[in-house]
């Protein structure tokens, strides 16, 4: 049960454009209705509890009557042990570690650069195969594809499966956007169908590398490293899932909200198309702008805390909204005001600390490639509408489509 | 300062810089950035242009950069007339001169002296020249010192178990060459750190296969008839035959030019306010003399108005911004030189981190992680305050711990954390050395008066 301005953020009518509710919210920096979660929606406040180890990401820790109006949402299948995403040291850095020595520096320092080629042609094959240019949903024909495409060559999956393996990210996704009118049961039926099927996929994959280990992450993640080095096989599925859904939604957001931040910029836009080396501090804006993921959920204190004179219970459940702290005029100028050229741009957009985002790098590589090559070869590119029609979900927001028209689609 | 003689010498006034490394490339884009258009003079005896220097431990030593590649980036153009190769050698405070090794005299109106620190030499100078004997502060040392690693020496014997021996150490190891460390004291990083941590260190050295000899000093080094060191006597009584010395014995503070210019340096640094003026052997601060990075010693209010040296990077750039603020400001809108102490270090493929001054700490607490598994945060204690904390690849959660010690919050740390370990509820002794014993030194060196203190000793220069 929520009131006021809490359920006016989940409201579906504010979707569009939330950021003057968290203007309203930031008045009250630790806001707390009696009932529901503790909100913190100020930058500097947001920052420091990002490092707070008295904050655990355990929902164990959680006090049984703690309410949150977004309990249940994205639940995860419980046949499957929790990821690091939910995890609390040691366990977290563990698991963190080990599907880290495949993926980033020190072990593997140029997996994400060594897919440059792989991102470029898929992203080149998904504009090639655009269409009609007076009708072109960025969504569903562009900034869908590409990240699930991307995650399975990261993880190995042959080619010839990566259909299959759209069908499940697709049913996945569509359980963390639920439609109101559809029939709850079919759907959750739906939704556990396609993890069996997918949790039965990866787990014969992952038999198949043990086997005849390949160069790419499941193979490497499946070999392990030494004693307390290796993943057990349901430890392995739980990772491989969180990489599917978090490395998926989250890509697609970003790249749509881009190319809308864009759209309705036509003069960055113009810049990126003729200068393409601004887009790495472009896509820095962007994830301060409109990050894909606008709030966190999931902390809770293991001690009563305080926060700018506000006692947090232990057991409370938290929300710290991100992409308030990113609008914070305390700690940004301007913060309203999209603006690539902005030096000073540390925003919380990939959040901060341990849980800092996993696929970052790989994240920022694909929105700059592909908002490059967006902006490089659609001819005039032009809204439809404005706003576009959003999902439901209030935190990994983004346009359920983005309709756009151009003149033509350049080569 | 008036406001029209603060215009008059951001117009045309000269800024003299002795120094040209970090602090005073980044003190001169400071003046530049406030607008100061008049001359600005940069000395330095080395004849680079600034770089660089906590590469030349790593990545240098292990052959994966080089020392010529270490320049420091720049933030902007400085406009400046560079005196490089050129040491500077006196001051005449009166007629406002700086005086150089060539003769020449270069007056200014304000002067800022960021003559840092030089590795402290092997006390017998004879043995010190042995060829095959290194210590590594500078561009050239990295150089030479890499050089010789190249060739594949049989046995490198680093004497000291500081930040910098320990680091020379690992990159040996991760060449694959045999390496010896002597250590007067107990352990590693002992001074920096405490014993419970020099522990860890110790452990980490020898598992990476560091013949690590504690508790031992070395008495003295042995040449061949070429003149090529060919080993060393240590305080036991054994005899190791090494081939490469590299001599990493702590610092000494650039000051002996200062001699006799009545201004208050000495072997501890140069004292300066908490704005960076510079104090002469009077105890008056001057108003035309800052001082930055690591040969200033400043007042700092979370530690007691102690006076603080910090060999630290983040210092360095810290103080040069403040010093270089300050002597282009009206004196309400000076700003205090109150950076938190902070440095890190990377060793046997362990990032360890550290805030505050733990070196004050006289309890410790490992209050995440655990110690055996290399992976930990340990947070000092002094007078029921948190004081400093240390990571060993933890540091993502330093930033809290940094605000704990800005707030002086309550030691014993009295809050469960994540991570937290049955031994980790307890302080126990954090285990520095006696003071008076010599090691290789910490990095803060805790010295000077508080302001309760009134006993006063004046040491004039000499090392």
């Amino acid at each position: 049960m929520t009131h006021g301005i809490l359920s006016d953020i989940l409201d579906y009518a504010n979707r569009a454009n939330p950021y003057p509710l968290y203007e309203e919210l930031r008045k009250t920096p630790v806001f707390h209705d009696g009932s529901g979660p503790y909100v913190v929606s100020t930058y500097y406040e947001i920052q420091s509890l990002l490092h707070d180890p008295r904050l655990s990401s355990d929902s164990r820790n959680l006090a049984a009557t703690a309410k949150d109006p977004l309990a249940g949402e994205a639940e995860e299948e419980a046949a499957l042990p929790p990821s690091f995403l939910k995890l609390d040291p040691p366990e977290h850095d563990r698991l963190r570690r080990m599907t880290n020595r495949p993926f980033g520096p020190p072990h593997s320092p140029h997996r994400v650069d060594g897919m440059r080629g792989d991102l470029r042609a898929i992203v080149t094959g998904l504009i090639d195969d655009l269409g009609d240019p007076g009708q072109i949903d960025l969504v569903d024909q562009f900034a869908y594809p590409f990240p699930v495409t991307m995650i399975c060559r990261l993880l190995g999956v042959p080619r010839e499966d990566e259909p299959r393996f759209h069908v499940w990210a697709d049913t996945l996704a569509a359980s963390l956007d639920p439609d109101p009118d559809a029939d709850p049961a079919e759907r959750q039926r739906k939704t556990h169908d396609s993890r069996m099927e997918l949790g039965m996929y990866l787990a014969g994959l992952i038999e198949e590398r043990r086997k005849n280990p390949g160069d790419d992450m499941l193979s490497q993640l499946a070999a392990g490293h030494g004693q307390d080095e290796s993943m057990s096989t349901m430890e392995l599925l739980s990772t491989a899932a969180l990489l599917l859904i978090a490395g998926h939604e989250t890509t697609v957001n970003l790249i749509t909200n881009g190319m809308l931040t864009l759209l309705r910029n036509p003069d960055v836009l113009e810049r990126l198309r003729r200068e393409p080396t601004i887009a790495a501090p472009l896509v820095e804006e962007l994830l301060r702008f409109e990050p894909p993921v606008q709030l966190l959920p999931q902390r809770t204190p293991l001690v009563d805390i305080e926060v700018r004179g506000v006692t947090i219970p232990k057991g409370s459940s938290m929300w710290l909204i991100l992409a308030s702290g990113n609008r914070d005029p305390q700690r940004f100028e301007n913060p309203d005001r999209f603006d690539p050229d902005r030096r000073d741009v540390q925003h919380l957009g990939l959040g901060s600390g341990i849980h800092s985002c996993f696929g970052a790098p790989l994240a920022r590589l694909e929105a700059q490639l592909a908002l490059t090559e967006l902006a490089r070869r659609l001819h005039n590119p032009r809204l439809l509408e404005d706003p576009p029609p959003y999902r439901q979900n209030a935190v990994l927001r983004g346009p359920r489509h983005l309709r756009i028209a151009c003149d033509e689609v350049r080569a | 300062m008036h406001e029209v003689t603060l215009e008059h010498l951001k117009r045309e006034g000269r800024i003299v810089v002795v120094g040209a490394s970090l602090a005073g490339l980044r003190a001169a884009e400071t003046i530049r950035d406030k607008g100061f258009t008049g001359s600005l003079t940069m000395i330095g005896d080395e004849p680079y242009e600034p770089y660089d220097r906590p590469p030349l431990s790593k990545g240098v030593l292990l052959g994966k950069s080089t020392a010529e590649r270490t320049a420091l980036p720049r933030r902007r153009a400085i406009d400046a007339e560079w005196r490089l190769g050129t040491a500077a050698t006196g001051l005449d405070m009166a007629a406002r001169r700086v005086k150089l090794a060539d003769g020449e005299e270069v007056p200014y109106d304000r002067l800022l002296i960021a003559t840092g620190v030089r590795a402290r030499p092997w006390p017998n100078a004879a043995e010190g020249e042995l060829d095959g004997v290194f210590v590594l502060r500078t561009r050239d040392d990295g150089t030479a010192l890499a050089r010789r690693l190249d060739a594949g020496p049989r046995r490198v014997l680093v004497i000291g178990a500081g930040f910098t021996g320990s680091e020379i150490a690992s990159a040996c190891r991760e060449r694959g060459l045999e390496v010896t460390v002597a250590e007067r004291g107990d352990a590693p990083l002992v001074g920096a750190l405490g014993g419970v941590i020099g522990a860890v260190a110790a452990e980490l050295q020898r598992e990476n296969g560091v013949d690590l000899r504690t508790g031992v000093m070395v008495t003295g080094l042995e040449g061949d008839s070429t003149g090529r060191v060919r080993a060393a006597h240590l305080s036991d009584g054994t005899t190791l035959e090494c081939d490469v010395v590299v001599v990493s014995l702590g610092a000494q503070r650039n000051t002996e030019w200062l001699a006799g210019s009545g201004l208050g340096a000495g072997p501890r640094g140069i004292a300066c306010d908490a704005g960076c003026r510079a104090f002469d052997i009077r105890g008056i601060v001057t108003d035309d003399i800052y001082v930055a990075g690591d040969v200033a010693r400043s007042p700092h209010p979370l530690f007691g108005y102690q006076f603080l040296s910090l060999e630290h990077w983040g210092n360095a750039v810290s103080q040069a911004e403040t010093a270089a603020h300050n002597m282009l400001s009206v004196s309400t809108d000076r700003r205090p030189h109150i950076w938190v102490p902070a440095f890190w270090s990377s060793q046997f493929g362990v990032n360890i981190k550290s805030v505050g001054v733990p070196s004050m700490g006289t309890e410790i607490m490992i209050t995440q992680g655990s110690r055996a598994e290399r992976r930990f945060t340990g947070v000092y204690g002094y007078q029921g305050r948190v004081i400093g904390a240390v990571t060993f690849d933890n540091s993502r959660w330093l930033q809290f711990y940094q605000q704990q010690i800005e707030t002086t919050a309550p030691f014993p740390v009295p809050f469960p954390t994540v991570d937290r370990r049955p031994d980790g509820h307890r302080p126990v002794p954090a285990d520095f050395p006696d003071p008076s014993v010599p090691t290789h030194g910490p990095t803060i060196t805790l010295s000077g008066y508080s302001p309760a203190d009134r006993r006063m000793t004046f040491t004039p220069a000499g090392h």
